[in-house]
């Protein structure tokens, strides 16, 4: 029983662990600049078939999941600085039209993918030392899981040490409360907004490496996340990482125990009621970054 | 806040009421007139040489990966029926409609081809729901579908020949495999649509009544992939075997994950029936060596016919290209027609659907015959295992055909089901 | 940006006449009974954008969820539909054939009775909007938040549906509906009757959206959309004025659903998703969210180019699709609307220009 318990806790935690590498560019990009980026799911899209790719390419699948990490932290990084010069420039200050105009991005990075690399799933190789199960005692730990629990956590206290002791950190945390004093104090704003939108889609890239572990890579395989993973941002509150890590694990708990106690159908329901409450309660997430703006 | 809405919206509104009134009422449902005026049996393009038939499968979306294979198993059967002559003289032009993967987009593209097209026979259609949206479509018109795929059954419309297995010739024998083999504590896995819920109904009442035990059953929506939980139960469960019904992309997901907590084929063996040969490629077999499939033909299944068919199919498409289950039953299922045709010696749809019974055919399956009464075919049941190299080999087959039993009549324990 | 308010009085009758002509007149003659039935199908799909036009165009609310009251519509229509098909003392023919349950659920049973069933379609979901909107909005939850809250509602009512086959029909949904009130769906005459009773609702729930953004209760939601808190000094609860909207919009969705269910003649969770939801969306942005028959033409010319071109073309319209969302959104953000009045308006510009370099 005990055994039982621990299995569910640690689905939850290792769910909670996807959530968050899913959801941490998003937090970048969405919580810190605002922008809705639709497209977020085709980043991890990208990242999947980075792994792909590289498994042609390099012998060893252990050697390639391992180079797959900065190199689709790149590739999607460098999507992204595109999509960003080409078009959510213009797009800044208004953030529904930007939620649609990455919309459209997504669909047609979709289609160019289905085009690339064929409509059928492709399939990778994951290295021996991840397709097995750690056992202790009575409980199993999959070492996929446990990978990517380890890469999720990685991520953010990278992300949180860039923020809080680099100097690249100081600025987009000054851009990110307050915008116009940032730029009068001579902090390039342009140049910070795009950086930040780099290191934010190479977080995609990362968590669509770790999904190869879990899942297929298709076309579609961005689509079923994004959705969680913006619910994720939006509960735990813009302008800083602590609420979508914490809201990331949360939903992932809550996500695994009801899967246990009433199927998967009716658990992904009661999530999206919780959260529909939950905003209710805290219509700005959990955490928020307080700023004298009215907007 | 007052909402004016005055006496303009009153006058346009009674200028609408005038219009739709203005509007002739047509016939009620069992006046005399409706028989009269209700589209009569649609009149079938046969021009000179040629006739049309409708092709209508998802070439867009997420059934395209599954659906295309069927359209090319399609149009190799018609290339090959027009090189040798076509059917009563006249050569078969294909009408290619696309689904798109929504489902009333297949009932209007059905209603284009029968009333726009005028086509002879239409074939194609996936998805359950796909076909449940059509079928009102063939049977107002009068018009003939053709279905390859396996199904749920419970279903035997006068106007859809299906080509694919029914529960009986699938999952029964699937069933009975596991018994045979001892394993009589199961765990069901699906995917949360139509399908696999009547199918685990099914299971469930011949559990019942065959000494099995259910200890688990679990749905996922469509698409989904995080399957951590599901397999955690299974592991915990301690099943003999697990029935997976799941379909599409989560199937990917599913063997990945219950690979990584250790379970094995040796352990906890899995029997999937919608894992063929090109499913089994895009999922890998380093997931899925040693597992069992059900179905009623393989890429392997001996004979001179699918010797015959693979070849064809390849030289068409690429050496690279499986054939699969659902393939095999559209290649049939336009021969058939052929068949049923020459029976009928015209294209017109009453006499095919006349003709049809006793209709056999030398598949790539084995032979398969038509059953008039519930338009489906017999075919062999055929339980397969999956090697490292991707590809599935028979270890057990029915011996002989199954005759089609869509609503599980001849099966004490499944009364009541339906 | 200028003052917007709906075209006059005068340009009103005549574009309302001429439409009425071109529905009521030209399109029957014009179009086989097949093409009818497509462009009765588009003509749901305007109805559902006139009221996104007046939520999101008018009121700033992205709502990325229609879906949700499009089902809200279709489904109690359907249900009742079907029961009317149904012979006393038995279940419709799904519910039999998955023999989950062995009665009529209590839920389905107000909707046998037409009474119930007719205005349930245009009032569930105005209720359940206006319940959801004064919940929402009066915690100030708006912008992308609203957007992405009212997509996973979609999300959700679809996963939800399939997940109660045994009472819903599932995946498959509720399909082979015959008849429509006694009348057989299948009989020309009927489906062109059905077809005239589209488009006057459209005709009708433009009429309403026309008023509605004429009144003076128009030219508060405007001023709502563009300075909330400005409004909130002056006096006026924004929140309720956005539920307003937020509910009319929810209303129209719902009628438009209730419509395709006769047109469509089956209703399923596919239809009410999230990429249908935010198919909604495309043809009134295309069209020219902020106009009044924008978001409709916008809608019909989305909807009979993914008939044409998915055809033909099915790669190709996902870039296109993509492609002229991008296009229209970005650069174009009054729709092709707005096309008229940002030409003339350029080139005026550039005739200055001119004047002023030479």
């Amino acid at each position: 029983m005990r055994s039982l318990i621990i299995n569910q806790l640690f689905t939850g935690v290792s769910f909670g662990a996807v959530l968050l590498l899913v959801a941490l560019g998003l937090a970048l990009t969405f919580g810190q600049m605002n922008v809705i980026n639709m497209a977020h799911g085709e980043l991890i899209m990208a990242g999947a078939y980075t792994v792909y790719v590289l498994q042609q390419a390099v012998s060893g699948a252990g050697t390639s999941l391992l180079l797959a990490i900065p190199v689709a932290f790149v590739v999607s990084g460098a999507i992204g600085l595109v999509l960003e010069m080409l078009l959510l420039r213009r797009l800044y200050g208004r953030p529904l039209d930007t939620l649609l105009v990455t919309w459209g991005v997504a669909l047609v990075l979709q289609q160019a993918a289905r085009d690339i690399f064929g409509a059928p799933n492709k399939q990778t190789l994951a290295p021996d030392w991840l397709t097995g199960a750690v056992e202790l005692g009575a409980v199993t730990l999959p070492a996929s899981r446990l990978f990517i629990l380890v890469l999720a956590v990685g991520a953010v206290a990278g992300l949180s040490l860039l923020l809080r002791y680099t100097s690249l950190g100081r600025r987009i945390r000054a851009v990110v409360q307050n915008r116009e004093l940032a730029e009068t104090s001579g902090i390039p704003t342009v140049r910070v907004d795009r950086v930040t939108f780099f290191i934010g889609s190479g977080l995609a890239g990362v968590a669509g490496v770790a999904l190869t572990l879990l899942g297929a890579i298709g076309p579609a395989m961005g689509t079923s996340y994004i959705i969680d993973a913006f619910l994720v941002v939006v509960v735990g509150g813009i302008g800083q990482l602590k609420g979508s890590v914490i809201m990331a694990f949360a939903l992932g708990m809550l996500n695994a125990l009801a899967e246990y106690q009433v199927g998967a159908s009716v658990a992904k329901v009661i999530v999206f009621v919780a959260i529909v409450a939950f905003i209710q309660w805290r219509p700005q997430g959990l955490f928020t970054v307080r700023t004298r703006s009215l907007a | 806040m007052s909402m004016v809405c005055g006496r303009r919206t009153a006058v346009y509104s009674a200028c609408l009421a005038a219009v739709v009134t203005l509007a002739a009422c047509g016939s009620k449902v069992g006046s005399s007139s409706s028989s009269s005026s209700s589209a009569p049996a649609a009149a079938i393009a046969v021009s000179g040489d040629s006739v049309k038939i409708g092709l209508l499968n998802s070439l867009s979306g997420t059934m395209a990966i599954s659906e295309v294979t069927v359209k090319n198993s399609l149009m190799l059967a018609v290339d090959e029926i027009n090189a040798s002559g076509g059917v009563l003289g006249k050569k078969l032009v294909p009408v290619s409609e696309d689904g798109a993967s929504d489902w009333p987009t297949f009932a209007e593209k059905a209603q284009k081809l029968i009333s726009v097209d005028r086509v002879a026979a239409v074939f194609g259609g996936w998805t359950s729901a796909s076909r449940k949206q059509m079928l009102p479509v063939f049977e107002k018109n009068k018009a003939l579908l053709f279905y390859p795929v396996q199904y749920e059954g419970l279903e035997a419309s006068p106007y859809i020949f299906y080509s694919g297995a029914t529960t009986n010739q699938q999952i029964i024998p699937g069933l009975d495999y596991l018994k045979s083999q001892g394993k009589t504590k199961i765990y069901l896995v699906g995917s949360d649509y139509v399908f696999p819920r009547t199918a685990n109904k099914e299971i469930k009442a011949y559990a019942a009544a065959n000494g099995m035990t259910i200890v688990g059953e679990d749905y996922k929506p469509l698409g989904n992939t995080e399957f951590s939980a599901i397999v955690d139960k299974v592991k915990a469960a301690k099943p003999d075997a697990v029935f997976n019904t799941l379909n599409g992309d989560s199937n990917v997901a599913f063997w990945k994950q219950y690979k990584s907590i250790g379970l094995s084929p040796a352990m906890t063996p899995v029997i999937s029936v919608s894992i063929a040969e090109e499913e089994a490629k895009a999922i890998g077999p380093a997931y899925l060596a040693g597992q069992l499939t059900a179905w009623n033909y393989y890429m392997t299944t001996p004979g001179g016919a699918n010797k015959k068919f693979v070849q064809a199919y390849q030289a068409k498409y690429g050496a690279d290209k499986p054939t699969s289950d659902p393939m095999e039953a559209a290649y049939v299922s336009v021969y058939l027609w052929k068949k049923m045709v020459e029976k009928a010696g015209s294209f017109e749809v009453e006499k095919v659907k006349a003709a049809a019974d006793g209709i056999t055919f030398d598949a790539p399956e084995g032979t398969v015959v038509v059953d008039g009464s519930n338009h489906h075919i017999s075919k062999t049941a055929r339980i397969g295992k999956i090697g490292a190299d991707g590809s599935i080999t028979e270890v057990w087959n029915s011996g002989q055909p199954i005759k089609p039993d869509p609503f599980l009549k001849s099966y004490p324990w499944a009364a009541g089901l339906a | 940006m200028t003052r917007l308010t709906a075209p006059g009085p005068v340009r009103t009758a005549l574009g309302f006449a001429l439409g009425a002509v071109a529905l009521f007149g030209v399109a029957p003659v014009a179009l086989s009974a097949f093409r009818l039935d497509l462009l009765a199908k588009y003509l749901c799909f305007a109805i559902v954008a006139v009221g996104i036009g007046l939520a999101w165009g008018r009121g700033g609310m992205l709502t990325l969820g229609q879906g949700v009251f499009f089902g809200l519509g279709a489904y109690p229509m359907a249900m009742h539909l079907k029961l009317a098909e149904t012979p006393a003392g038995q279940l419709p023919d799904f519910m039999q054939l998955y023999g989950e349950v062995d009665a009529l659920p209590s839920w389905w049973r107000p909707f046998t009775s037409p009474v119930v069933a007719l205005p349930a379609v245009v009032l569930l979901p105005m209720l359940v909007a206006f319940l959801l909107g004064s919940a929402v909005f009066r915690r100030r939850v708006r912008g992308p938040y609203f957007a992405i809250l009212s997509q996973a509602l979609a999300a959700a009512m679809a996963i939800l549906i399939v997940g109660q086959q045994g009472t819903t029909g599932g995946t498959n949904g509720l399909t082979d509906i015959r008849s429509f009130f006694g009348f057989d769906l299948d009989d020309p005459v009927n489906r062109r009757t059905v077809y005239f009773l589209v488009a006057g609702s459209l005709l009708a729930v433009l009429a309403v959206s026309r008023q509605l953004i004429q009144s003076r209760y128009g030219e508060l939601l405007v001023a709502v959309r563009d300075a909330e808190e400005r409004v909130r000094f002056l006096g006026y609860d924004p929140a309720l004025v956005k539920t307003w909207a937020y509910t009319v919009a929810a209303g129209m969705a719902g009628l438009a659903g209730a419509l395709f269910v006769c047109v469509v003649r089956a209703i399923n969770p596919a239809s009410i998703d999230i990429v249908p939801s935010i198919g909604f969306v495309i043809g009134a942005a295309v069209g020219g969210r902020t106009t009044l028959v924008g978001p409709a033409l916008g809608a019909i010319a989305v909807a009979w180019a993914n008939t044409a071109l998915s055809e033909q073309y099915p790669a190709t319209w996902s870039y296109l699709q993509g492609g002229l969302f991008i296009l229209v959104v970005a650069f174009l953000p009054g729709g092709l609307a707005s096309l008229g009045r940002v030409l003339p308006a350029r080139r005026t510009v550039r005739a200055a220009e001119q004047e002023a370099t030479s």
